[in-house]
Protein backbone atom coordinates (compact mmCIF):
# COMPACT_ATOMS: atom_id res chain seq x y z
CA UNK A 1 0.00 0.00 0.00
CA UNK A 2 2.08 2.86 -1.26
CA UNK A 3 1.35 6.53 -0.66
CA UNK A 4 0.32 6.90 -4.29
CA UNK A 5 -2.28 4.15 -3.92
CA UNK A 6 -3.71 5.91 -0.87
CA UNK A 7 -3.90 9.18 -2.74
CA UNK A 8 -5.67 7.61 -5.72
CA UNK A 9 -8.02 5.62 -3.47
CA UNK A 10 -9.16 8.65 -1.53
CA UNK A 11 -9.41 10.79 -4.65
CA UNK A 12 -11.89 8.37 -6.20
CA UNK A 13 -13.73 7.90 -2.94
CA UNK A 14 -13.88 11.60 -2.03
CA UNK A 15 -17.34 12.64 -3.35
CA UNK A 16 -19.18 9.66 -1.84
CA UNK A 17 -17.13 9.87 1.35
CA UNK A 18 -18.12 13.50 1.82
CA UNK A 19 -21.73 12.45 1.16
CA UNK A 20 -21.47 9.63 3.68
CA UNK A 21 -20.15 11.95 6.39
CA UNK A 22 -22.31 15.00 5.70
CA UNK A 23 -25.62 13.33 4.87
CA UNK A 24 -25.57 10.10 6.84
CA UNK A 25 -23.05 9.63 9.66
CA UNK A 26 -23.04 13.13 11.11
CA UNK A 27 -26.86 13.42 10.87
CA UNK A 28 -27.29 10.04 12.63
CA UNK A 29 -25.04 11.15 15.49
CA UNK A 30 -26.88 14.47 15.53
CA UNK A 31 -30.23 12.64 15.85
CA UNK A 32 -28.83 10.61 18.71
CA UNK A 33 -27.66 13.78 20.47
CA UNK A 34 -30.97 15.59 19.86
CA UNK A 35 -32.89 12.66 21.31
CA UNK A 36 -31.49 13.61 24.72
CA UNK A 37 -32.46 17.25 24.38
CA UNK A 38 -35.49 19.42 24.57
CA UNK A 39 -35.59 21.74 21.57
CA UNK A 40 -38.25 23.54 19.54
CA UNK A 41 -35.94 24.03 16.55
CA UNK A 42 -35.32 27.75 17.17
CA UNK A 43 -34.47 28.54 20.81
CA UNK A 44 -31.87 27.09 23.13
CA UNK A 45 -31.27 23.34 23.44
CA UNK A 46 -31.64 21.82 26.87
CA UNK A 47 -30.12 18.49 27.89
CA UNK A 48 -32.79 16.36 29.54
CA UNK A 49 -31.25 12.88 29.52
CA UNK A 50 -33.62 10.04 28.80
CA UNK A 51 -36.74 12.13 29.34
CA UNK A 52 -37.76 12.06 25.64
CA UNK A 53 -37.60 8.28 25.59
CA UNK A 54 -39.53 7.92 28.85
CA UNK A 55 -41.98 10.49 27.53
CA UNK A 56 -42.45 8.43 24.35
CA UNK A 57 -43.28 5.26 26.23
CA UNK A 58 -45.99 7.09 28.19
CA UNK A 59 -47.27 8.97 25.14
CA UNK A 60 -50.57 7.63 23.68
CA UNK A 61 -49.70 8.90 20.16
CA UNK A 62 -46.47 6.91 20.16
CA UNK A 63 -48.29 3.69 21.05
CA UNK A 64 -51.06 4.46 18.58
CA UNK A 65 -48.45 4.88 15.84
CA UNK A 66 -46.57 1.75 16.86
CA UNK A 67 -49.72 -0.39 17.05
CA UNK A 68 -51.02 0.96 13.71
CA UNK A 69 -47.70 0.23 12.01
CA UNK A 70 -47.47 -3.27 13.49
CA UNK A 71 -51.08 -3.95 12.47
CA UNK A 72 -50.34 -2.75 8.94
CA UNK A 73 -47.26 -4.98 8.79
CA UNK A 74 -49.23 -8.03 9.95
CA UNK A 75 -51.92 -7.33 7.35
CA UNK A 76 -49.49 -6.77 4.48
CA UNK A 77 -46.79 -9.42 4.94
CA UNK A 78 -48.72 -12.73 4.59
CA UNK A 79 -50.83 -11.57 1.64
CA UNK A 80 -48.00 -9.77 -0.08
CA UNK A 81 -45.66 -12.78 0.18
CA UNK A 82 -48.34 -15.40 -0.51
CA UNK A 83 -49.80 -13.75 -3.58
CA UNK A 84 -46.48 -12.78 -5.13
CA UNK A 85 -45.12 -16.30 -4.58
CA UNK A 86 -48.24 -17.82 -6.17
CA UNK A 87 -47.97 -15.53 -9.21
CA UNK A 88 -44.23 -16.21 -9.55
CA UNK A 89 -44.80 -19.97 -9.49
CA UNK A 90 -47.61 -19.63 -12.02
CA UNK A 91 -45.39 -17.55 -14.30
CA UNK A 92 -42.24 -19.62 -13.86
CA UNK A 93 -42.87 -22.17 -16.57
CA UNK A 94 -45.61 -20.58 -18.59
CA UNK A 95 -45.65 -19.21 -22.12
CA UNK A 96 -45.91 -15.43 -22.30
CA UNK A 97 -44.10 -14.86 -19.03
CA UNK A 98 -42.64 -11.54 -20.22
CA UNK A 99 -46.06 -10.34 -21.30
CA UNK A 100 -47.62 -10.97 -17.89
CA UNK A 101 -44.60 -9.59 -16.05
CA UNK A 102 -44.98 -6.28 -17.90
CA UNK A 103 -48.42 -5.74 -16.34
CA UNK A 104 -47.83 -7.15 -12.88
CA UNK A 105 -44.80 -4.94 -12.39
CA UNK A 106 -46.36 -1.71 -13.67
CA UNK A 107 -47.62 -0.33 -10.32
CA UNK A 108 -44.13 -0.68 -8.79
CA UNK A 109 -42.71 2.14 -10.90
CA UNK A 110 -45.51 4.59 -10.13
CA UNK A 111 -45.13 7.25 -7.42
CA UNK A 112 -46.80 6.84 -4.03
CA UNK A 113 -48.71 10.07 -4.54
CA UNK A 114 -50.23 9.02 -7.88
CA UNK A 115 -51.08 5.63 -6.42
CA UNK A 116 -52.61 7.30 -3.38
CA UNK A 117 -54.80 9.61 -5.45
CA UNK A 118 -55.95 6.77 -7.73
CA UNK A 119 -56.90 4.59 -4.76
CA UNK A 120 -58.71 7.45 -2.98
CA UNK A 121 -60.96 7.44 -6.02
CA UNK A 122 -61.31 3.64 -6.13
CA UNK A 123 -61.94 3.30 -2.39
CA UNK A 124 -64.35 6.21 -2.05
CA UNK A 125 -67.20 4.84 0.05
CA UNK A 126 -70.00 6.61 -1.82
CA UNK A 127 -69.10 6.35 -5.49
CA UNK A 128 -65.76 4.48 -5.63
CA UNK A 129 -65.51 1.75 -8.23
CA UNK A 130 -64.71 -0.92 -5.62
CA UNK A 131 -68.00 -0.50 -3.78
CA UNK A 132 -69.87 -0.37 -7.08
CA UNK A 133 -68.31 -3.66 -8.13
CA UNK A 134 -69.11 -5.14 -4.71
CA UNK A 135 -72.71 -3.91 -5.00
CA UNK A 136 -73.04 -5.94 -8.20
CA UNK A 137 -72.40 -9.12 -6.27
CA UNK A 138 -74.66 -8.05 -3.42
CA UNK A 139 -72.05 -6.81 -0.94
CA UNK A 140 -72.54 -3.49 0.79
CA UNK A 141 -68.97 -2.14 0.85
CA UNK A 142 -67.70 -0.15 3.85
CA UNK A 143 -66.56 3.47 3.92
CA UNK A 144 -63.01 2.33 3.27
CA UNK A 145 -61.05 5.48 4.06
CA UNK A 146 -63.30 7.18 6.61
CA UNK A 147 -64.15 4.22 8.82
CA UNK A 148 -61.64 3.79 11.65
CA UNK A 149 -61.88 -0.02 11.32
CA UNK A 150 -61.29 -0.12 7.58
CA UNK A 151 -58.67 2.53 6.97
CA UNK A 152 -55.60 0.41 7.79
CA UNK A 153 -56.87 -2.61 5.81
CA UNK A 154 -57.51 -0.20 2.89
CA UNK A 155 -53.94 1.09 2.96
CA UNK A 156 -52.77 -2.52 3.26
CA UNK A 157 -54.78 -3.56 0.15
CA UNK A 158 -53.20 -0.70 -1.80
CA UNK A 159 -49.71 -1.64 -0.60
CA UNK A 160 -50.15 -5.31 -1.46
CA UNK A 161 -51.27 -4.35 -4.97
CA UNK A 162 -48.44 -1.82 -5.28
CA UNK A 163 -45.61 -4.13 -4.18
CA UNK A 164 -46.80 -7.42 -5.67
CA UNK A 165 -44.75 -7.10 -8.86
CA UNK A 166 -41.58 -6.27 -6.95
CA UNK A 167 -41.63 -9.39 -4.78
CA UNK A 168 -42.84 -11.51 -7.69
CA UNK A 169 -39.80 -10.61 -9.76
CA UNK A 170 -37.43 -11.55 -6.92
CA UNK A 171 -39.28 -14.84 -6.40
CA UNK A 172 -39.06 -15.53 -10.14
CA UNK A 173 -35.30 -15.02 -10.03
CA UNK A 174 -35.13 -17.40 -7.06
CA UNK A 175 -37.23 -20.02 -8.84
CA UNK A 176 -35.05 -19.84 -11.91
CA UNK A 177 -32.03 -20.55 -9.75
CA UNK A 178 -33.41 -23.98 -8.81
CA UNK A 179 -31.92 -26.63 -11.05
CA UNK A 180 -34.42 -28.52 -13.21
CA UNK A 181 -32.64 -31.76 -12.42
CA UNK A 182 -34.26 -31.91 -8.95
CA UNK A 183 -37.72 -31.94 -10.52
CA UNK A 184 -36.71 -34.47 -13.13
CA UNK A 185 -35.35 -36.73 -10.42
CA UNK A 186 -38.54 -36.32 -8.42
CA UNK A 187 -40.58 -37.11 -11.54
CA UNK A 188 -38.69 -40.37 -11.92
CA UNK A 189 -39.28 -41.14 -8.25
CA UNK A 190 -42.98 -40.61 -8.87
CA UNK A 191 -43.45 -37.49 -6.75
CA UNK A 192 -46.57 -35.52 -7.65
CA UNK A 193 -46.68 -31.77 -8.24
CA UNK A 194 -47.67 -30.95 -4.66
CA UNK A 195 -44.89 -33.14 -3.20
CA UNK A 196 -42.41 -31.49 -5.56
CA UNK A 197 -43.56 -28.06 -4.45
CA UNK A 198 -43.49 -29.01 -0.78
CA UNK A 199 -40.12 -30.82 -0.78
CA UNK A 200 -38.15 -29.10 -3.55
CA UNK A 201 -39.51 -25.64 -4.37
CA UNK A 202 -40.30 -24.38 -0.86
CA UNK A 203 -37.03 -25.46 0.84
CA UNK A 204 -34.80 -24.31 -2.02
CA UNK A 205 -36.68 -21.04 -2.24
CA UNK A 206 -36.53 -20.38 1.50
CA UNK A 207 -33.52 -18.02 1.37
CA UNK A 208 -35.41 -15.85 -1.16
CA UNK A 209 -38.58 -16.02 0.92
CA UNK A 210 -36.69 -15.00 4.02
CA UNK A 211 -34.97 -12.12 2.24
CA UNK A 212 -38.28 -10.84 0.89
CA UNK A 213 -40.00 -11.19 4.26
CA UNK A 214 -37.36 -9.24 6.17
CA UNK A 215 -37.12 -6.53 3.51
CA UNK A 216 -40.93 -6.27 3.49
CA UNK A 217 -41.06 -5.92 7.28
CA UNK A 218 -38.39 -3.22 7.18
CA UNK A 219 -40.22 -1.24 4.51
CA UNK A 220 -43.58 -1.77 6.25
CA UNK A 221 -42.18 -0.05 9.31
CA UNK A 222 -41.45 2.98 7.15
CA UNK A 223 -44.96 3.34 5.71
CA UNK A 224 -45.87 7.01 5.44
CA UNK A 225 -46.67 8.36 1.97
CA UNK A 226 -49.94 6.49 1.44
CA UNK A 227 -51.35 7.50 4.82
CA UNK A 228 -50.18 11.10 4.39
CA UNK A 229 -51.71 11.46 0.92
CA UNK A 230 -54.97 9.54 1.36
CA UNK A 231 -56.08 10.05 4.96
CA UNK A 232 -53.70 12.50 6.67
CA UNK A 233 -53.38 9.90 9.39
CA UNK A 234 -57.12 9.91 10.11
CA UNK A 235 -59.89 9.31 10.86
CA UNK A 236 -59.18 9.76 14.58
CA UNK A 237 -55.49 8.87 14.06
CA UNK A 238 -56.45 5.35 12.96
CA UNK A 239 -53.93 5.52 10.07
CA UNK A 240 -51.32 7.45 12.05
CA UNK A 241 -48.11 5.48 11.41
CA UNK A 242 -44.71 5.47 13.07
CA UNK A 243 -43.00 7.64 10.45
CA UNK A 244 -46.04 9.93 10.51
CA UNK A 245 -45.37 10.35 14.22
CA UNK A 246 -41.69 11.20 13.58
CA UNK A 247 -42.70 13.65 10.84
CA UNK A 248 -45.44 15.31 12.85
CA UNK A 249 -43.38 15.68 16.02
CA UNK A 250 -40.65 17.50 14.05
CA UNK A 251 -42.42 19.50 11.37
CA UNK A 252 -45.87 20.15 12.86
CA UNK A 253 -45.28 20.24 16.64
CA UNK A 254 -41.62 21.39 16.44
CA UNK A 255 -40.54 18.93 19.13
CA UNK A 256 -37.16 18.03 17.63
CA UNK A 257 -35.99 16.01 20.65
CA UNK A 258 -39.18 13.91 20.75
CA UNK A 259 -39.01 13.31 17.01
CA UNK A 260 -35.36 12.27 17.28
CA UNK A 261 -36.09 9.85 20.13
CA UNK A 262 -38.88 8.25 18.07
CA UNK A 263 -36.53 8.06 15.06
CA UNK A 264 -33.89 6.30 17.17
CA UNK A 265 -36.49 3.76 18.30
CA UNK A 266 -37.40 3.11 14.64
CA UNK A 267 -33.71 2.70 13.88
CA UNK A 268 -33.36 0.09 16.64
CA UNK A 269 -36.40 -1.84 15.38
CA UNK A 270 -34.98 -1.90 11.84
CA UNK A 271 -31.52 -2.74 13.14
CA UNK A 272 -32.93 -5.81 14.89
CA UNK A 273 -34.59 -7.07 11.70
CA UNK A 274 -31.46 -6.38 9.67
CA UNK A 275 -29.32 -8.32 12.14
CA UNK A 276 -31.76 -11.24 12.05
CA UNK A 277 -31.47 -11.28 8.28
CA UNK A 278 -27.68 -11.09 8.45
CA UNK A 279 -27.43 -13.95 10.96
CA UNK A 280 -29.85 -16.12 9.05
CA UNK A 281 -28.17 -15.49 5.70
CA UNK A 282 -24.93 -16.82 7.17
CA UNK A 283 -26.79 -19.99 7.98
CA UNK A 284 -28.00 -20.41 4.38
CA UNK A 285 -24.52 -20.04 2.99
CA UNK A 286 -23.52 -22.88 5.29
CA UNK A 287 -26.54 -24.89 4.20
CA UNK A 288 -25.81 -24.47 0.51
CA UNK A 289 -22.20 -25.53 0.95
CA UNK A 290 -23.19 -28.99 2.18
CA UNK B 1 -29.30 -39.70 -1.15
CA UNK B 2 -32.24 -40.33 -3.42
CA UNK B 3 -31.89 -37.15 -5.40
CA UNK B 4 -28.29 -37.55 -6.42
CA UNK B 5 -28.90 -41.16 -7.47
CA UNK B 6 -31.71 -40.08 -9.66
CA UNK B 7 -29.67 -37.20 -11.05
CA UNK B 8 -27.52 -39.65 -12.99
CA UNK B 9 -30.61 -40.74 -14.88
CA UNK B 10 -31.54 -37.18 -15.81
CA UNK B 11 -33.52 -36.72 -18.98
CA UNK B 12 -32.19 -33.85 -21.12
CA UNK B 13 -34.19 -30.65 -20.61
CA UNK B 14 -35.29 -30.30 -24.19
CA UNK B 15 -37.04 -33.63 -24.37
CA UNK B 16 -39.08 -32.86 -21.30
CA UNK B 17 -40.27 -29.50 -22.56
CA UNK B 18 -41.15 -30.90 -25.99
CA UNK B 19 -43.24 -33.57 -24.32
CA UNK B 20 -45.06 -30.98 -22.19
CA UNK B 21 -45.56 -28.64 -25.10
CA UNK B 22 -47.41 -31.19 -27.19
CA UNK B 23 -50.15 -31.79 -24.69
CA UNK B 24 -52.69 -29.01 -24.30
CA UNK B 25 -53.64 -29.25 -20.67
CA UNK B 26 -56.91 -27.75 -19.45
CA UNK B 27 -55.14 -26.68 -16.23
CA UNK B 28 -52.80 -24.56 -18.35
CA UNK B 29 -55.74 -22.77 -19.95
CA UNK B 30 -57.30 -22.19 -16.54
CA UNK B 31 -53.99 -20.81 -15.30
CA UNK B 32 -53.87 -18.36 -18.21
CA UNK B 33 -57.40 -17.21 -17.45
CA UNK B 34 -56.49 -16.57 -13.80
CA UNK B 35 -53.28 -14.77 -14.80
CA UNK B 36 -55.08 -12.58 -17.34
CA UNK B 37 -57.65 -11.66 -14.70
CA UNK B 38 -54.78 -10.84 -12.31
CA UNK B 39 -53.05 -8.73 -14.96
CA UNK B 40 -56.32 -6.90 -15.48
CA UNK B 41 -56.53 -6.14 -11.74
CA UNK B 42 -52.99 -4.73 -11.88
CA UNK B 43 -53.68 -2.31 -14.75
CA UNK B 44 -57.39 -1.63 -14.11
CA UNK B 45 -56.72 1.27 -11.70
CA UNK B 46 -54.62 2.98 -14.38
CA UNK B 47 -57.19 2.34 -17.11
CA UNK B 48 -59.95 3.61 -14.81
CA UNK B 49 -57.91 6.76 -14.10
CA UNK B 50 -57.33 7.47 -17.78
CA UNK B 51 -60.95 6.72 -18.61
CA UNK B 52 -62.18 9.03 -15.82
CA UNK B 53 -59.90 11.79 -17.01
CA UNK B 54 -61.77 11.78 -20.33
CA UNK B 55 -65.20 12.12 -18.74
CA UNK B 56 -67.10 15.22 -17.71
CA UNK B 57 -68.43 15.51 -14.16
CA UNK B 58 -71.91 14.24 -15.10
CA UNK B 59 -70.48 10.90 -16.29
CA UNK B 60 -68.04 10.42 -13.47
CA UNK B 61 -70.61 9.52 -10.82
CA UNK B 62 -72.80 7.32 -13.05
CA UNK B 63 -74.19 4.15 -11.46
CA UNK B 64 -73.43 1.57 -12.81
CA UNK B 65 -70.02 3.00 -13.83
CA UNK B 66 -69.21 3.22 -17.52
CA UNK B 67 -65.69 2.14 -18.50
CA UNK B 68 -65.68 4.05 -21.76
CA UNK B 69 -66.40 7.77 -21.65
CA UNK B 70 -69.23 8.89 -23.91
CA UNK B 71 -68.82 11.55 -25.10
CA UNK B 72 -65.05 11.78 -24.76
CA UNK B 73 -63.92 15.14 -23.43
CA UNK B 74 -60.34 16.34 -23.41
CA UNK B 75 -61.13 19.55 -21.58
CA UNK B 76 -59.85 18.25 -18.22
CA UNK B 77 -56.27 18.27 -19.49
CA UNK B 78 -55.97 21.95 -20.45
CA UNK B 79 -57.99 22.75 -17.31
CA UNK B 80 -55.65 20.93 -14.96
CA UNK B 81 -52.59 22.32 -16.76
CA UNK B 82 -53.82 25.87 -16.24
CA UNK B 83 -55.02 25.25 -12.67
CA UNK B 84 -51.53 24.21 -11.56
CA UNK B 85 -48.00 24.70 -12.94
CA UNK B 86 -47.64 21.09 -14.11
CA UNK B 87 -45.32 22.12 -16.96
CA UNK B 88 -42.96 23.75 -14.47
CA UNK B 89 -43.16 20.70 -12.17
CA UNK B 90 -42.25 18.44 -15.09
CA UNK B 91 -39.24 20.59 -15.84
CA UNK B 92 -38.20 20.59 -12.15
CA UNK B 93 -38.60 16.84 -11.80
CA UNK B 94 -36.69 16.17 -15.01
CA UNK B 95 -33.72 18.32 -14.23
CA UNK B 96 -33.51 17.31 -10.56
CA UNK B 97 -33.71 13.64 -11.55
CA UNK B 98 -31.24 14.11 -14.43
CA UNK B 99 -28.64 15.76 -12.22
CA UNK B 100 -29.01 13.19 -9.44
CA UNK B 101 -28.73 10.28 -11.87
CA UNK B 102 -25.63 11.81 -13.46
CA UNK B 103 -23.99 12.51 -10.08
CA UNK B 104 -24.95 9.06 -8.79
CA UNK B 105 -23.48 7.24 -11.77
CA UNK B 106 -20.27 9.27 -11.68
CA UNK B 107 -19.56 9.34 -7.94
CA UNK B 108 -20.79 5.82 -7.13
CA UNK B 109 -18.73 4.28 -9.92
CA UNK B 110 -15.66 6.21 -8.73
CA UNK B 111 -16.09 4.99 -5.16
CA UNK B 112 -16.91 1.48 -6.39
CA UNK B 113 -13.72 1.45 -8.46
CA UNK B 114 -11.67 2.53 -5.44
CA UNK B 115 -13.17 -0.20 -3.27
CA UNK B 116 -12.89 -2.90 -5.91
CA UNK B 117 -9.46 -2.28 -7.41
CA UNK B 118 -7.32 0.11 -5.36
CA UNK B 119 -5.68 -1.05 -2.16
CA UNK B 120 -5.67 1.96 0.13
CA UNK B 121 -5.43 2.54 3.85
CA UNK B 122 -8.72 1.98 5.68
CA UNK B 123 -10.63 0.74 2.65
CA UNK B 124 -12.15 -2.24 4.47
CA UNK B 125 -13.40 -0.21 7.41
CA UNK B 126 -14.85 2.45 5.12
CA UNK B 127 -16.57 -0.14 2.96
CA UNK B 128 -18.21 -1.70 6.01
CA UNK B 129 -19.31 1.79 7.03
CA UNK B 130 -20.97 2.22 3.61
CA UNK B 131 -22.74 -1.12 3.99
CA UNK B 132 -23.86 -0.29 7.51
CA UNK B 133 -25.50 2.97 6.44
CA UNK B 134 -27.77 1.05 4.07
CA UNK B 135 -29.88 0.04 7.05
CA UNK B 136 -30.39 3.56 8.37
CA UNK B 137 -33.93 4.57 7.44
CA UNK B 138 -33.95 8.02 5.86
CA UNK B 139 -36.50 9.20 8.39
CA UNK B 140 -33.87 8.86 11.11
CA UNK B 141 -31.74 11.60 9.57
CA UNK B 142 -34.70 13.78 8.58
CA UNK B 143 -34.41 16.40 11.33
CA UNK B 144 -30.60 16.92 11.27
CA UNK B 145 -30.60 17.01 7.46
CA UNK B 146 -33.19 19.76 7.60
CA UNK B 147 -30.99 21.69 10.03
CA UNK B 148 -27.93 21.19 7.80
CA UNK B 149 -29.86 22.42 4.76
CA UNK B 150 -31.02 25.40 6.79
CA UNK B 151 -27.40 26.26 7.73
CA UNK B 152 -26.37 25.97 4.08
CA UNK B 153 -29.27 28.21 3.06
CA UNK B 154 -30.70 25.50 0.82
CA UNK B 155 -34.24 25.35 2.24
CA UNK B 156 -36.78 25.84 -0.56
CA UNK B 157 -34.11 25.19 -3.18
CA UNK B 158 -33.55 22.11 -5.31
CA UNK B 159 -30.01 21.75 -3.98
CA UNK B 160 -31.44 20.29 -0.76
CA UNK B 161 -32.74 17.38 -2.83
CA UNK B 162 -29.98 17.09 -5.45
CA UNK B 163 -26.80 17.21 -3.37
CA UNK B 164 -27.52 14.57 -0.68
CA UNK B 165 -29.10 12.16 -3.16
CA UNK B 166 -26.39 12.73 -5.76
CA UNK B 167 -23.38 12.48 -3.46
CA UNK B 168 -24.52 9.66 -1.24
CA UNK B 169 -25.89 6.34 -2.43
CA UNK B 170 -24.45 3.39 -0.50
CA UNK B 171 -26.54 0.90 -2.46
CA UNK B 172 -25.07 2.19 -5.72
CA UNK B 173 -21.52 1.94 -4.41
CA UNK B 174 -22.14 -1.62 -3.28
CA UNK B 175 -23.88 -2.70 -6.50
CA UNK B 176 -21.24 -1.26 -8.83
CA UNK B 177 -18.38 -2.58 -6.69
CA UNK B 178 -19.73 -6.10 -7.18
CA UNK B 179 -19.63 -5.60 -10.95
CA UNK B 180 -16.16 -4.04 -11.02
CA UNK B 181 -14.77 -6.88 -8.91
CA UNK B 182 -15.87 -9.23 -11.67
CA UNK B 183 -13.53 -7.56 -14.17
CA UNK B 184 -10.30 -9.61 -14.51
CA UNK B 185 -7.16 -7.94 -13.12
CA UNK B 186 -5.25 -8.84 -16.30
CA UNK B 187 -7.04 -6.10 -18.22
CA UNK B 188 -5.91 -3.57 -15.67
CA UNK B 189 -2.36 -4.91 -15.57
CA UNK B 190 -2.12 -4.63 -19.34
CA UNK B 191 -3.22 -1.01 -19.08
CA UNK B 192 -0.63 -0.34 -16.34
CA UNK B 193 2.12 -1.78 -18.56
CA UNK B 194 0.98 0.66 -21.24
CA UNK B 195 1.62 3.42 -18.72
CA UNK B 196 -1.99 4.19 -17.76
CA UNK B 197 -2.71 5.74 -14.35
CA UNK B 198 -5.83 4.82 -12.28
CA UNK B 199 -7.79 7.76 -13.72
CA UNK B 200 -7.12 6.47 -17.22
CA UNK B 201 -7.97 2.87 -16.24
CA UNK B 202 -11.22 3.98 -14.59
CA UNK B 203 -12.28 6.01 -17.60
CA UNK B 204 -11.10 3.84 -20.51
CA UNK B 205 -11.21 0.30 -19.10
CA UNK B 206 -13.68 0.07 -16.21
CA UNK B 207 -16.49 2.43 -17.24
CA UNK B 208 -17.01 0.94 -20.73
CA UNK B 209 -17.07 -2.57 -19.28
CA UNK B 210 -19.73 -1.88 -16.65
CA UNK B 211 -22.05 0.05 -18.95
CA UNK B 212 -24.99 -2.39 -18.48
CA UNK B 213 -24.68 -2.16 -14.70
CA UNK B 214 -24.52 1.64 -14.95
CA UNK B 215 -27.67 1.64 -17.07
CA UNK B 216 -29.56 -0.55 -14.60
CA UNK B 217 -28.40 1.51 -11.63
CA UNK B 218 -29.20 4.75 -13.46
CA UNK B 219 -32.78 3.63 -14.04
CA UNK B 220 -33.17 2.70 -10.36
CA UNK B 221 -31.84 6.04 -9.34
CA UNK B 222 -34.26 7.69 -11.81
CA UNK B 223 -37.28 5.86 -10.36
CA UNK B 224 -36.27 6.63 -6.78
CA UNK B 225 -35.79 10.36 -7.32
CA UNK B 226 -38.66 10.90 -9.75
CA UNK B 227 -41.10 9.27 -7.32
CA UNK B 228 -39.58 10.78 -4.18
CA UNK B 229 -42.07 12.52 -1.92
CA UNK B 230 -40.71 13.01 1.60
CA UNK B 231 -37.73 15.23 0.66
CA UNK B 232 -39.68 17.62 -1.61
CA UNK B 233 -42.42 17.73 1.03
CA UNK B 234 -39.98 18.78 3.74
CA UNK B 235 -37.74 21.16 1.80
CA UNK B 236 -39.89 22.87 -0.84
CA UNK B 237 -42.53 25.48 -0.14
CA UNK B 238 -42.83 27.58 -3.34
CA UNK B 239 -45.28 25.92 -5.78
CA UNK B 240 -43.11 26.94 -8.78
CA UNK B 241 -40.31 24.79 -7.35
CA UNK B 242 -42.46 21.71 -6.73
CA UNK B 243 -41.72 18.31 -8.25
CA UNK B 244 -44.50 16.34 -9.96
CA UNK B 245 -45.55 14.20 -6.94
CA UNK B 246 -45.53 17.19 -4.60
CA UNK B 247 -47.57 19.29 -7.02
CA UNK B 248 -50.05 16.44 -7.49
CA UNK B 249 -50.47 16.24 -3.72
CA UNK B 250 -51.18 19.98 -3.54
CA UNK B 251 -53.53 19.65 -6.50
CA UNK B 252 -55.40 16.96 -4.60
CA UNK B 253 -55.77 19.26 -1.61
CA UNK B 254 -57.30 22.02 -3.73
CA UNK B 255 -59.43 20.09 -6.21
CA UNK B 256 -60.33 16.88 -4.46
CA UNK B 257 -64.01 17.33 -5.21
CA UNK B 258 -63.45 17.77 -8.95
CA UNK B 259 -62.59 14.19 -9.75
CA UNK B 260 -62.36 14.49 -13.53
CA UNK B 261 -59.80 17.25 -13.11
CA UNK B 262 -57.98 15.17 -10.48
CA UNK B 263 -57.81 12.16 -12.77
CA UNK B 264 -56.39 14.29 -15.59
CA UNK B 265 -53.74 15.62 -13.20
CA UNK B 266 -52.92 12.11 -12.01
CA UNK B 267 -52.65 10.81 -15.59
CA UNK B 268 -50.26 13.66 -16.40
CA UNK B 269 -48.13 12.66 -13.40
CA UNK B 270 -47.87 8.95 -14.24
CA UNK B 271 -47.19 9.19 -18.00
CA UNK B 272 -43.40 9.82 -17.96
CA UNK B 273 -42.61 7.06 -15.52
CA UNK B 274 -44.79 4.52 -17.38
CA UNK B 275 -43.11 5.50 -20.67
CA UNK B 276 -39.65 5.03 -19.13
CA UNK B 277 -40.81 1.72 -17.69
CA UNK B 278 -42.06 0.38 -21.01
CA UNK B 279 -38.80 1.38 -22.73
CA UNK B 280 -36.47 0.07 -20.01
CA UNK B 281 -38.53 -2.71 -18.41
CA UNK B 282 -35.95 -5.39 -19.08
CA UNK B 283 -33.19 -3.57 -17.17
CA UNK B 284 -35.56 -2.57 -14.36
CA UNK B 285 -36.85 -6.08 -13.82
CA UNK B 286 -33.43 -7.70 -14.08
CA UNK B 287 -32.01 -5.11 -11.73
CA UNK B 288 -34.70 -5.79 -9.11
CA UNK B 289 -34.15 -9.53 -9.47
CA UNK B 290 -30.44 -8.91 -8.86
CA UNK B 291 -31.05 -7.05 -5.59
CA UNK B 292 -32.96 -10.08 -4.36
CA UNK B 293 -30.32 -12.62 -5.24
CA UNK B 294 -27.58 -10.83 -3.32
CA UNK B 295 -29.56 -11.85 -0.16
Amino acid sequence: MGKRQNLWGYTFLAPQLIGLLAFSLIPVLFTLALSFMKWDGFGAKEFIGLANYIDQFTEPDFWKALVNTAYYTILVIPFSIGISLAVAIALNKIKGKDFYRLFYFMPVVTSSVSIGVIWMWILNGDFGILNQVLANIGIDGPMWLTDTKWVMPSIAILSIWWGLGHNMVIFLAGLQGISRSYYEAADIDGANKWQQFRHITLPLLSPTTFFITIMAIISSFQVFDQAFVMTSGGPAKSSYTFVYHIYEAAFVDFKMGVSSAAAMILFVIILIFTLIQFKMSQRWVHYEDQ
Amino acid sequence: MKISDAQTKTIPNQQVSIKLGKKIKPTRILLHIVLIFGAFLMVAPFLWTISSSLKDMSQIFLVPPKWLPDPVTFQNYPNSLTAMPFGKAYFNSFYITGLVVFLNILTCSMAAYAFAKIRFYGSNVLFILFLATMMIPKQVTMVPLYLIMDKLGWIDTHLAIIVPAGLFNAFGVFLLRQFIRGIPNELEEAAVLDGANPLRIYWSVILPLIRPALAAFGIFSFMGIWNGFLEPLIYLSTPEKFTVPLLLNTFKGLYFTDWSLMMAGTTISIIPVIVVYIIAQKQIIEGIALTGSKG
